[in-house]
């Protein structure tokens, strides 16, 4: 848990300007007396079941498990939910929030759109108003999820300033915030962000975890050996490990975007680099950036994960070696995506294949009798694109 | 006695409001910051902001952003700043200087590093636009041993109580947001802001300086009559913008937009 001013150990915190600081300490009142409401947790958890579908499923990946020659691997099938990712379980949550504030507007940001696409979804289900910013690079390279966006009824705003991907998205994002703070709720799509965000997004996304927890002492009969997710700002991964964290014999890895490969500088992976600690979005972390405190470029074959910077717990969470950060490049991620399915059929996204491309590297170095759950964090229908132009072929 | 508050005290014998303009360094091009602050002084400035250039400028609206960018791609640094101030204090040593920003370059340098150089080269306050005090406990009390003023924001939806926070940590003057919004937004209302300040005297002693929104000589003015001082930062930098490939031209138009507030405020 963090402090009561929203810091885990020397990251986290509310670096925002004054202008938002009323808004936060209104959210956090909001949650803090809903998060132990009975009510409350009965109104998310009937929205989970009925509307998004859970429990996902963990599914045994024989196939692949036998072809990798080691541990037995489980994927637990984020994939399925409505929306087809993680992303949904977070925004159910703070769109109950928004309701219950009163307000009628909602906005968020988005990388490689699935935040996006589930915020768009709880508005339209709640007759709520509903502007998405996205990098006009990610508008580029994300254009199904953005036509989607838009038939259910969201305004999705390309972001041209900055790197036009999803940090400048976050900016603009915060910039409306602030000027329409009266009647507008940010939903922000990752554990990052001023306190209390980067705990309520756990909280909402920590189903993951607790689903995988008893799925996997009722499938495999006890504990898994590894639990595998990629991260970006880290919202899946966190939502997977959190529940599992007291649990000392189960190894987490958290699988940074590698891009051309972090020797190279062209990258996002501010853990596995070891990028010093700074400040952005309202929270202080490991942050890409220069000499001069600017942030820096990144680079990823997946929108979701081109981020400077990660969440505050994932910060502490390396320093106190409860999580192995490491990342994976973006041809092994292309290498695991197709292998993925080809080998099980299920198509994952390219995000979540940085999961799959670091349990490759790991399964092998495991026993059979040993086993890995893998958050599946989403499918990868709106990849299609990005690959066959990588295939050279023309949709 | 800090630059600032000797200023302010000036000001007050004299019955004038502190007129405060804010350009951001390095915009558009490094060499000129230094003769842009002198212009400003000769245009009737009290104190000058100086912005920090910073890759993602959340407070700012469009205007600024882009003054970021231009002083960004000239390589405009910190330490960069740093050396203005000390080239502007060999011929002004009287006129209060102010560092505006956000909070990554000055992690990057270190705290203590960064107030002993700015401490050194002559610079008054330090307003960090995203560390409310809350997140000042360490850098603030770095900033006062060092007689540097760490200046705080105020905003419309700031509470009560929040506000008494700001005040006791606040040093300088309290700037005063006048709108929901990024800066260089909409035009404020005067009638409002009076309202805000009102309850912001009784709390504190510190000077109320009012910014975003300001245009003109007669937003200016208006502002004056509520307030003991008037910033005005995007009026300026669109001019800078305009002007950019006439760098030489630039300093002559700050002179007159900010000119004319002077005189409309004095008069």
């Amino acid at each position: 848990m963090p402090d009561a001013r929203g810091h885990f150990g020397p990251y986290g915190g509310r670096f925002v300007s004054e202008t938002l600081s009323f808004a936060l300490e209104e959210l956090e009142q909001t949650y803090l007396s809903l998060r132990d409401d009975p009510d409350f947790q009965a109104e998310f958890d009937r929205d989970l079941a009925h509307f998004v579908g859970r429990p996902s499923p963990l599914y045994h990946a024989e196939r692949w498990s036998q072809a990798l020659g080691g541990a037995q691997i489980w994927l637990k099938r984020e994939d399925l939910n409505h929306t087809g990712a993680h992303k949904v379980n977070n925004t159910i949550g703070q769109a109950l929030l928004a309701k219950k504030t009163g307000k009628p507007r909602v906005i968020a940001e988005t990388g490689a759109g699935q935040h996006g696409v589930a915020t768009a979804t709880v508005a339209a289900r709640l007759g709520l108003e509903c502007d998405v910013y996205m990098g006009a690079a990610d508008v580029e390279r994300q254009k199904l999820n953005v036509y989607r966006m838009r038939l259910l009824g969201a305004r999705v705003i390309p972001v041209e300033s900055g790197t036009r991907t999803l940090k400048d998205a976050m900016n603009e994002a915060l910039r409306d915030w602030v000027t329409n703070v009266d009647n507008t709720f940010y939903i922000i799509g990752t554990v990052a962000g001023p306190h209390p965000y980067p705990q309520l997004v756990r909280d909402f996304n920590a189903v993951v975890g607790r689903e995988a927890r008893r799925q996997s002492l009722e499938q495999i009969g006890r504990l898994p050996d590894a639990l595998v997710a990629c991260v970006g700002g880290g919202s899946n991964a966190i939502g997977l490990f959190y529940p599992f964290v007291e649990d000392d014999d189960v190894a987490m890895y958290g699988v940074e975007a590698g891009g051309d490969g972090v020797e190279t500088g062209r990258h996002a992976a501010p853990l596995s680099s070891n990028a010093p600690r700074g400040v952005l979005h309202g929270n202080r972390t490991y942050l890409m950036s220069d000499e001069a405190g600017q942030v820096s470029d990144t680079h990823s074959i997946s929108a979701g994960l081109d981020y400077p910077g990660v969440g505050p717990e994932h910060a502490l969470w390396k320093d106190v070696g409860r999580v192995n950060y490491v990342a994976a490049n973006d041809n092994d991620v292309l290498e695991a995506f197709r292998e993925l399915t080809h080998m099980e059929g299920i198509m994952p996204a390219l995000e979540t294949a940085h999961a799959l491309a670091y349990a490759k590297v790991l399964a092998p170095t495991m026993r059979p009798d040993q086993h890995i759950v893998i958050n599946l964090s989403g499918r990868g229908d709106k990849d299609i694109m990005t690959v066959a132009k990588i295939d050279g072929i023309d949709i | 006695m800090n630059r600032i508050d000797q200023r302010f005290s000036e000001l007050k014998q004299q019955g004038r409001k502190a007129l405060i303009p804010f350009i951001t360094a390095g915009d558009p091009a490094p060499q000129y910051t230094v003769g842009f602050m002198h212009a400003l002084v000769e245009a009737g400035a009290d104190i000058i902001e100086l912005g920090v250039p910073f890759s993602d400028p959340m407070a700012d609206g469009p205007v600024i952003q882009k003054a970021c960018e231009r002083a960004l791609k000239q390589g405009t640094r910190l330490v960069d700043l740093l050396d203005m101030v000390a080239e502007f204090r060999q011929t002004d040593t009287t006129t209060p200087v102010v560092l505006m920003g956000y909070l990554n370059p000055i992690e990057r340098i270190g705290y203590d590093t960064f107030a002993d150089k700015a401490a050194a080269v002559g610079v008054d306050g330090v307003l960090t636009v995203d560390m409310p005090p809350e997140e000042a406990d360490v850098f603030g009390p770095l900033l006062k041993a060092r007689d540097l003023a760490a200046i705080f924001l105020v905003a419309p939806t700031t509470s009560h109580a929040r506000a008494a926070t700001i005040c006791a940590h606040g040093e300088g003057y309290l700037y005063y947001v006048s709108l929901k919004g990024v800066t260089g937004a909409a035009t404020l209302n005067a009638a409002d802001v009076a309202e805000h300040l009102e309850p912001l005297r009784g709390m504190t002693d510190l000077p109320l300086c009012v910014g975003f929104g300001i245009r003109d000589g007669a937003t200016a003015a208006e502002v004056a009559k509520v307030a003991d001082g008037v910033i005005v930062g995007s009026a300026l930098v669109n001019r800078i913008a305009e002007s950019a490939d006439a760098p030489d031209t630039i300093a002559a138009q700050l002179k007159q937009v900010l000119g004319e507030m002077r005189s409309a405020m004095d008069a």
